[in-house]
């Protein structure tokens, strides 16, 4: 029933505006999210991602620009759209002497087809503190719960509020994988994330929002080819001759001997650069132990783009 | 489990959903340590406490017959005013009512569903504590309807004013402000001390109050076996316009 409109995006922004007094949070952002897919919303602190997601829940109105979720209005259209679309805050939206169980319940209650509880209780591995209150739980159980809130409903579109912020590696896993069976079943997931490796192992689409805008938007392989050069490492014998070795490579690479034995060569990495380097090797009698050609992570891609020093 | 997640969205009949939301409400408040302090343990502890020992002068007539109207107007202050800020305000604090504010349950339907969650609990307090006055000899008068009506009215006033305190003050101050409001009230308010022991200019002022209006109007009927006492009546209909009213136009959810 979902999907009879695949060609239409599931949420549409553009132009957004938000300011908060006289602080700009969102500033002109654009944002397509094809029905079906999973799209991560990739962003430094304060990059505006909480604020455009809320946008899209109906929390806040815009200053400026439009907003279409599931081609309606989240403010007009509330009514329509709430049964319609999972949510995951950041924190909290709990009772604190709620049990967790209970809590999943009462949320599945308020809908026509839930899912059923038990198995998700059990799916989450919160199987351990049905019974126990909400402000007890460790914060990993806290974003569990909050995660399973947000699917009970069985919605057609899910927002996900950093579901993975404080997760043991454990938990982790389990989420990402529930989050892969949602968009395989047909749901699309809109995530935002300060993990690279998260964008990288669950999104179609990535878009890293910087300053209130989106700066690069594309999938993770798209967005690590673009630019961004990449490099390659080897190991040979302590203190060769790197200054000669860039001689006889292209203008733009650059080489350096990292540590003792071990070399990077920098640059448009493809297979005549590796040809010129084991070339080069051979001519000066050095065995090239370890070749390996690093491809350019998402993570670099994210600090070229939004820049390498510390946010306050 | 596959394909558990397909999509098959839609909001649950809203009659059920109130029905699902009063139900939680009430659970959360019975299981409250703090909220049963002051919704079952001190109105008890009042009645039996001053029933039995002569420690303040309530007139002529048994001391029950005094008290017994007061301490329900009492129940009705902590349960409608007290217990629904201090929760509500939590609740605005922990994002409760903002995740609720994304799933299918309307406002109007939350609001329904915290009232019935307050009758409920009232409903429980009102049969213990008349359980307790029988036994320590209570004999009420009056219309039974007069005195619905009085609570009623009494739960809308408060109401009102609870939750505009929640939905405008920090939670730490909501409770701060309204365990205070609560103790002035009750010693304020003709609950157990008589509004006839403070000075004319005071007494004026206090019979303003809806604690005043609800626990005269209670013990006029109760007591006196009075017919509808339209005064009281009124006062608090002015309250709960006046509190509601502003609730309405105040409430921040967030």
């Amino acid at each position: 029933m979902c999907s009879a409109f695949s060609g239409a995006p599931a949420v549409e922004v553009h132009g957004l505006v938000k300011r908060y007094g006289n602080k700009t949070a969102v500033d002109g952002l654009d944002l397509s999210v094809a029905t079906g897919t999973l799209t991560a919303v990739l962003g430094p602190n304060g990059a505006g991602k909480t604020t455009t997601i809320e946008t899209c829940e109906g929390y806040r109105r815009p200053d400026a620009g439009t907003v279409r979720v599931l081609g309606l209005d989240p403010v007009a259209d509330a009514m329509a759209l709430r049964p319609r679309v999972g949510v995951m805050l950041q924190s909290g939206g709990v009772y604190p002497g709620a049990r967790a169980e209970e809590m999943l319940r009462h949320m599945a209650a308020l809908h026509a087809h839930p899912l059923d509880v038990d198995q998700l209780i059990e799916r989450l591995g919160l199987g351990g503190c049905g019974r126990t209150a909400y402000r007890r739980l460790s914060g990993g159980q806290q974003q569990r719960l909050s995660l399973a809130m947000a699917v009970v409903g069985r919605p057609e579109l899910v927002f996900l509020d950093e579901p993975t912020a404080g997760l043991d590696p454990q938990a982790r896993r389990a989420t990402w994988e529930l989050v892969g069976e949602l968009r395989a079943d047909g749901v699309t997931v809109v995530l935002t994330t300060h993990h690279m490796e998260e964008a990288e192992q669950l999104a179609d689409d990535v878009a890293i929002v910087d300053g209130g805008k989106v700066i690069a938007q594309g999938s993770p392989e798209e967005l690590c080819r673009g630019g961004a050069e990449n490099s390659l490492r080897f190991s040979g014998r302590p203190g060769l001759d790197v200054s000669a070795l860039v001689k006889a490579l292209p203008a733009d690479c650059a080489a350096i001997e990292l540590t003792p034995g071990s070399y990077r060569v920098s640059g448009a990495v493809g297979p005549q650069l590796l040809a010129t380097v084991t070339t080069w090797c051979a001519q000066h009698g050095v065995m090239p132990d370890r070749i390996v050609v690093e491809r350019h992570t998402l993570e670099d891609v994210f600090l070229e783009l939004t820049g390498r020093e510390l946010r306050s | 489990m596959s394909a558990a997640f397909a999509p098959r969205p839609g909001a649950a009949p809203v009659a059920r959903m109130i029905r699902a939301q009063a139900a939680l409400e009430t659970r959360m408040l019975l299981r409250n340590g703090e909220q049963l302090l002051l919704t079952v343990v001190i109105p008890t502890l009042l009645l039996t406490l001053f029933s039995s020992v002569d420690i303040v002068d309530t007139g002529k007539g048994k001391a029950v017959d005094f008290l017994a109207p007061g301490v329900l107007a009492l129940a009705v202050l902590s349960t409608a005013f007290t217990g629904q800020a201090i929760a509500t305000g939590f609740e605005r604090r922990y994002g409760v009512l903002k995740r609720l504010g994304a799933s299918p349950l309307p406002r109007w339907a939350l609001m329904t569903a915290k009232t019935c969650s307050v009758l409920v609990t009232e409903v429980l307090q009102i049969v213990l504590l008349t359980v307790i006055a029988f036994a320590l000899g209570w004999s009420p008068h009056g219309n039974p309807l007069a005195v619905v009506l009085l609570i009623i009215l009494g739960t809308a006033a408060f109401s009102g004013l609870g939750l505009l305190m929640a939905g405008t003050l920090r939670a730490e101050a909501t409770l701060a402000a309204a365990n205070l409001v609560f103790l002035l009230l009750l010693v304020g308010g003709g609950v157990i001390v008589p509004l006839a022991k403070f000075p004319d200019a005071a007494r004026s002022v206090l019979e303003l109050l809806p604690i005043s209006a609800l626990s005269d109007g209670l013990r006029a009927v109760l007591r006196d076996g009075a017919g509808v006492p339209w005064g009281d009546l009124g006062i608090l209909t002015g309250w709960a316009v006046l509190g509601l009213g502003a609730a309405a136009r105040f409430f921040r959810w967030e």
